[in-house]
């Protein structure tokens, strides 16, 4: 009898492989069929009509491909998808140049601190990120003590050059508030895995380096950069896949300037109310989500291996 | 520490009045001269936390003196970093670069010279050649063995033909076969290149084997500086004694003090020393007696006044060629014999519990007055 159960019931490699998957099968890939369903559906007043019909001894598979049609054809998608590409992009760069620095020295410093600085890291977290947020319209508003100090240093001036602001001490909603926000919000998803990798890393290696004729400019470059590309790799996509579709963060800081997918996505829900539009939109964002994670995943298998 | 080439013009290598103090009570490198001449393979020898392996460190530029002076070749390598200095390194447990070739680990430092293309190809397949890995210049060092890894290293580490080659723990990282192996190997490499070579090891036979002469360090300071015979053979104290090898130490007390001879009391014996020594009658010494300088009988020796211990076998070792046996003496003290198994049986093998004499000769010991 015990052994029969043994045999039917699932072992504890099963279970603990199997209740993820299970709970990603339930929660994402079945929801995201029903999007797709949604996006190739007709609609019929408040009604979505069946793909499949049998009438009159004829099975027949309706897949409405207008709203992709449409999303290639009108041009705001496309320039949003692109904004969206574009600031998840620059977030990310800005996050890395921050990021990285930050935890080198984190995981270089003596073992005692280490625990304090990871703290300091993850403080954030402990405060709402909304709050967090709507806060920074504070600081980069009229008469913010970011915006005073920025104004102060002539910083301004800089960034009307750039193109950033529209005219010198207005801040508020425009691209570089919403930078900012993004920035300050992903920043610890980018020290994270960067730190943990950097940590582990073996200094004797770049003793080596350095015993072989190398700079300590050449044996970051050449050592330390390459062994934490894993790092880099994973803190990026941490930080660039939430990014693409953003909401909050250009709803509270940005602009009319800075119109993101994320944006778009809710008007087509809940303005337009055209819920077969917006989900090809969603669909569409997904896509350009799933790609880089998937060369990410690609990427990750082969560095197992490689170490395997 | 006697200067390697006989006096005469200053050493290749100097090491003078080095001490590196981390703070905090030890001192890790106490007050260390030393002169290694070209072409010498030098050990560091001693246990782990003896200093050996900061002193390496300083040498490579890793570590900065407290005080003292490191001169190669005439130049003072103090304020050189690292990277410009003409030494080069192989590491404990090797410290390839993973994410690099054979090729291009070999090639790292080439590259850093802003050596020309072609002239470091030819450079990095010569070395390739030396260390017989021409087939795994593609790889990278996770696919190798052990023992390839530690050829890479070599190989790397002898590629900008530097004035100082440093090799720190070199065979540790090996099982012992292949390490017997390769520290004949890596001789035969280092005498072909002719590099002047410091290699730290904590292993005597190591040591032994692959050095022309031996520092022995304790604390932080070096107690003994010969070849490898000198100081196996004539130990100058009591912890180089019972560092190198094993060895038997008897305390006794100076009974007849001659210019020719000396003769010493201990509890179970005799000895009488076929050499004079500097001390006076009455004084506290030891001798200390190597193993294989014993010999074993039933019966007693023709003459068993000195130099002769009866006892009995408590415990005996076969290790093939030779065997030790434990010898209980009568103040309770154990004595270690070693004997060659030079037949393949013998009838009257002694064994445990069975009653024997030692006996040896009078140039066998080493009277020890620290």
């Amino acid at each position: 009898m015990k052994h029969l159960l043994r045999r039917w019931l699932p072992g504890g490699r099963a279970v603990v492989i199997g209740l993820p998957f299970a709970w990603l099968l339930l929660f994402f890939l079945l929801p995201f069929l029903i999007v797709l369903r949604i996006s190739v559906s007709e609609m019929e007043t408040v009604q979505f009509k069946d793909l499949l019909t049998f009438r009159d001894g004829l099975l027949q598979l309706t897949i409405k491909l207008s709203n992709y049609q449409f999303i290639t054809q009108d041009d705001l998608y496309f320039k949003t998808y692109l904004a969206s590409l574009k600031y998840a992009a620059v977030t990310t760069v800005l996050c890395l140049a921050i990021g990285y620095p930050f935890a080198y020295f984190m995981a270089r410093a003596r073992a005692t601190v280490q625990p304090a600085l990871l703290m300091l890291v993850m403080l954030p977290f402990w405060t709402s990120f909304l709050l967090r947020v709507y806060a920074w319209k504070g600081l980069l508003g009229e008469n913010g003590w970011v915006a005073d100090a920025l104004i102060a240093l002539r910083i301004d001036h800089v960034l009307v050059a750039a193109g950033l602001i529209p005219a010198a001490g207005k801040f508020m909603n425009t691209p570089f508030s919403l930078v900012i926000g993004m920035v300050y919000t992903y920043l610890p998803f980018m020290i994270l895995p960067l730190y943990a990798n950097l940590a582990k890393m073996d200094l004797r290696l770049l003793e080596a380096a350095s015993d072989l004729g190398a700079t300590p400019f050449k044996a970051f470059w050449l050592v330390t950069v390459p062994l934490s590309k894993a790092g880099i790799i994973a803190g990026s996509m941490l930080v660039f896949i939430p990014c693409v579709g953003e909401f909050v963060i250009p709803e509270l800081l940005g602009g009319p300037q800075t119109l993101m997918i994320g944006r778009v996505l809710w008007d087509e829900f809940f303005s337009n109310n055209d819920w077969p539009m917006a989900s090809s939109v969603a669909v569409v964002m997904i896509l350009l989500i799933i790609v880089p994670l998937a060369l990410f995943n690609k990427y990750q298998a082969e560095a197992v291996e490689r170490r395997a | 520490m006697s200067a390697p080439n006989g006096g005469g013009d200053a050493a290749f290598l100097q090491i003078r009045d080095l001490v590196k103090d981390f703070g905090g009570g030890a001192v890790a490198v106490n007050h260390v001269s030393l002169d290694v001449a070209k072409g010498e393979i030098f050990a560091l020898l001693g246990s782990s936390g003896c200093g050996k392996s900061t002193l390496l460190r300083m040498l490579a530029g890793f570590e900065t003196p407290t005080s003292g002076r490191i001169v190669l070749d005439g130049q003072d390598l103090a304020g050189l970093p690292p990277y410009l200095r003409p030494i080069n390194m192989m590491f404990q447990s090797y410290a390839l670069f993973p994410h690099l070739t054979v090729w291009d680990n070999i090639a790292f430092g080439l590259k850093r010279d802003g050596m020309p293309k072609d002239a470091i190809a030819e450079r990095v397949e010569s070395m390739l050649k030396l260390v017989q890995l021409g087939k795994f210049a593609r790889r990278k060092p996770h696919q190798l063995s052990g023992g390839q890894q530690q050829r890479v290293a070599l190989a790397r580490s002898l590629a900008k033909r530097p004035q100082l080659l440093l090799l720190d723990e070199p065979l540790g990282a090996l099982d012992k076969k292949l390490r017997e192996e390769t520290q004949i190997e890596l001789v035969n490499i280092v005498e072909q290149v002719g590099v002047t070579c410091v290699m730290v090891t904590h292993d005597q036979e190591e040591a032994m084997t692959m050095a022309s002469r031996i520092a022995v360090m304790s604390e932080g300071r070096i107690l003994q500086v010969g070849a490898p015979g000198d100081v196996y053979e004539t130990p100058a104290t009591r912890f180089v004694a019972d560092f190198i090898g094993n060895v038997n130490l008897m305390d006794g007390t100076l009974a007849v003090d001659q210019p020719d001879h000396v003769v010493i009391d201990c509890a179970d014996c005799r000895h009488y020393v076929g050499h004079g020594i500097t001390g006076t009658e009455g004084m506290p010494v030891t001798v200390a007696l190597r193993p294989e300088k014993i010999h074993l009988s039933r019966s007693a020796p023709a003459d068993a006044e000195f130099n002769t211990a009866r006892g009995t076998i408590r415990e005996l070792s076969y290790f093939g060629s030779y065997t030790v046996y434990q010898l209980q003496l009568a103040s309770g003290l154990m004595l270690k014999v070693s004997q060659a198994n030079v037949q393949r049986h013998r009838d009257e093998a002694l064994t445990w519990g069975d009653e024997a004499w030692a006996h040896w000769s009078r140039s066998s010991q080493v009277v020890l007055t620290s």
